[in-house]
């Protein structure tokens, strides 16, 4: 997936980058901020302990879902809220297909690569058999009869034993790739041990790259141009020769693909997958990730996703520190309940009074400065 | 027991399930013709209701104890409408929607932070009393979820159609512009819609509750959730779609529970996924929902 996603990324890259010479590209600011992100970012395995790779490896996965969601939902209009089953779908077809066929929970014992780029298809194609329904309802008529996916899903999940392992769930095979595997066994780099988490930073960086200038390019291009016409006015879109039901039916195609390979990288960083946790919950903080961050652009998703994924994390590790906020159990707000307050609470006020997200503050900044941008 | 009888018992728990689930689907359909958003949140204004009415029978008594929550919850909806929804200033209404999904956030956390693992009851009198008649038995607190959904159903008709308040909704779900020209308030409009939904769901959430459930606990909110399945087959705009919409989900979860043994292939808890099923089923074939305005634009 992160070969075909980088391959089709540069010819739209290419084509919507203006031909801006070396010169501007040097004396640009973006640049060098860019810049300074990409090395800190890979650097960062070097200096942190294994609880923030973690939390980082989950903002990633949760940034890939969130473009997607995005694509769907903010480009186009269409409300999902079955975004956790196509989560799911990724998780366990990865297991299924690169699980080991054991006593009592199947596996195809394909290698890891093929499963993962195989997983993604299958939600992929999930997608597919869903887009009849997804092609022809609107907005939030869509996200009502999605509710029947989550619901499909976690039946599923409980139900086909021999699969999912049930209610207990299944161990996550390891990732490998071109013979490094991703797992305990331990490297050094530069004197620092590498384990699965460090590995697989780098991994998620990868994917997330790809799957952010992918979608920058669909939603640039000319696909990116017809989505937002539909969401603005379906009928005017129709007239002007967008095929709406086409439309509608690939980008909930390609959305589910994006949750998919979310899900692939979360069951990588869980190493064991459980139904629970692919429940109507998780598709709310997708939901509310995109509305945080920024409705119908990557950024948006990206920023959305470590806001809402970090929260928890932060929350937990600090609840000491905190007021209000205690271990879960002692009577206290949890720190699981005082992010969902936080970010619900978010959600409500973002779309009140910065209906842009939180990356429309920056777009305000570089407006006011437009001399450092230019 | 003959298979007759079987049939027609889970027939009619199917029937009065599929009453209360109307009831909330009704509200639900209430707010949508008023300001065509979405309300997400409907789940956590029944639990709302719930739990008002749940902390306050012991002392106050079950009825005065119901009048309260039904309250409670028409004050919560209502400060959704008032707090929320009317301070936003553009014009996209799945963008609403996704502003209910933030309020159902906040709401059902904080209801389910302060229900814990509990499971409270709601003091009903009915307890688990069973009424039989010619081997068809069934408890007394179906047939009352039957008889004060229908009852509620009837009076929000009648009002709907007669009162000059339901004139003034009406006329804001045909044109709000033109409505608003005619000088009807869709201020009030929509905030009275806000409110009726919050107490139509309090009182599910009294017959989502009593026997044969356990009582008010987490999971309700989950079962509140069959009346959007509900809302949608029958067609979000139309209140008769929200009735039969309502039947249908309640039928087919009733008789999806009742021969789980026969249907075994299909795996546990079917009865949880049957509405879904036949929601997608009637999607596939009807987009617009059963009674639900058709679409005119084709592109």
């Amino acid at each position: 997936m992160s070969d075909a996603v980088a391959t089709q990324a540069e010819p739209a890259e290419s084509r919507t980058a203006p031909a801006g010479s070396a010169k501007t590209l040097l004396t640009r600011r973006r640049t060098y901020v860019i810049t300074a992100c990409a090395l800190l970012l890979l650097a960062l395995p070097f200096y942190l302990d294994r609880f923030w790779l973690q939390a980082g490896l989950f903002a990633m996965a949760a940034a890939i879902g969130a473009i997607g969601l995005n694509l769907l939902t903010g480009a186009t209009g269409q409300l999902s809220m079955g975004h956790a089953f196509f989560l799911a779908v990724g998780a366990y077809g990865y297991c299924v297909f690169a699980g080991e066929r054991g006593q009592e929970i199947n596996g195809l014992g394909l290698p890891p690569w093929l499963a993962a780029v195989l997983a993604v298809l299958v939600a992929g194609v999930a997608g597919g058999l869903f887009s009849p329904i997804a092609g022809r309802l609107k907005g939030a008529y869509l996200g009502i009869a999605t509710l029947a996916l989550i619901f499909i899903g976690q039946h599923v999940l409980f139900n086909a034993e021999n699969l999912t392992g049930g209610a207990n769930g299944r161990d996550v095979p390891a990732m490998s790739l071109f013979g490094l595997t991703f797992d305990e066994s331990e490297i050094t780099v530069a004197n620092v041990p590498f384990g699965s988490a460090e590995k697989l930073w780098y991994l998620g960086l990868v994917l997330t790259l790809g799957c952010g200038l992918f979608a920058r390019g669909v939603l640039r291009g000319r696909p990116g141009r017809a989505m937002n016409a539909i969401r603005d006015h379906r009928i005017a879109a129709g007239v002007l020769g967008v095929p709406v039901a086409r439309y509608r039916g690939a980008v909930f195609v390609l959305s589910s693909m994006y949750a998919g390979l979310a899900g692939v990288l979360l069951a990588l960083v869980f190493q064991r997958t459980v139904p629970d946790y692919f429940g109507i919950t998780l598709s709310l903080e997708y939901l509310a990730m995109i509305v945080i961050g920024g409705l119908g652009s990557v950024a948006g998703a990206v920023v959305g996703a470590a806001f809402v994924s970090l929260l928890p994390q932060l929350l937990t590790r600090y609840s000491d520190a905190l007021p209000l906020v205690s271990a879960p159990g002692t009577g206290g707000v949890a720190p699981g309940e005082a992010s969902r307050y936080l970010y619900g609470a978010a959600v409500v006020a973002v779309v009140l009074f910065l209906p842009g997200g939180l990356v429309q503050l920056a777009a305000r900044r570089a407006r006011k400065h437009p001399q450092e941008d230019a | 027991m003959s298979d007759v009888s079987t049939f027609l018992e889970l027939l009619l728990n199917g029937v009065s399930m599929g009453s209360v689930y109307a009831l909330i689907a009704l509200g639900f359909v209430v707010i949508f013709r008023a300001t065509e958003v979405v309300n997400f949140a409907h789940a956590s204004l029944l639990l709302a209701g719930g739990y008002v009415t749940a902390s306050l029978h012991d002392d106050i008594g079950f009825w005065p104890a119901l009048g309260v929550g039904i309250a409670a919850a028409a004050v919560v909806g209502a400060a959704v409408e008032f707090l929320v929804m009317r301070r936003y200033r553009g014009h996209d209404h799945s963008v609403l929607a996704i502003v209910t999904i933030g309020v159902d956030i906040l709401l059902t956390t904080e209801l389910t932070r302060r229900l814990g693992t509990d499971v409270l009851t709601l003091g009903d009198p009915w307890g688990d009393a069973v009424l039989t008649v010619g081997g068809v038995s069934i408890a007394h607190t179906r047939i009352a979820a039957f008889v004060a959904a229908a009852l509620l159903i009837t009076a929000f008709l009648l009002t709907f159609r007669y009162t000059s308040w339901g004139v003034a909704m009406r006329a804001a779900a045909e044109s709000s512009e033109t409505a608003a020209l005619m000088g009807v308030r869709l201020g009030r409009v929509s905030l009275g819609a806000w409110a009726v939904a919050g107490g139509l769901a309090a009182v599910a959430a009294l017959f989502l509750t009593v026997f044969p459930t356990p009582g008010l606990e987490r999971a309700t909110s989950l079962a509140a959730l069959k009346a959007f399945p509900a809302a949608i087959l029958g067609g979000l705009d139309s209140t008769t779609g929200a009735l039969v919409g309502g039947l249908i989900v309640g039928v087919t979860e009733s008789l999806a529970t009742g021969y789980q043994s026969e249907l075994a292939f299909m795996g546990r808890g079917l009865g949880d996924l049957a509405p879904y099923l036949v929601m997608t089923l009637i999607l596939l074939l009807r987009p617009s929902g059963l009674f639900g305005t058709k679409e005119l634009a084709r592109v």
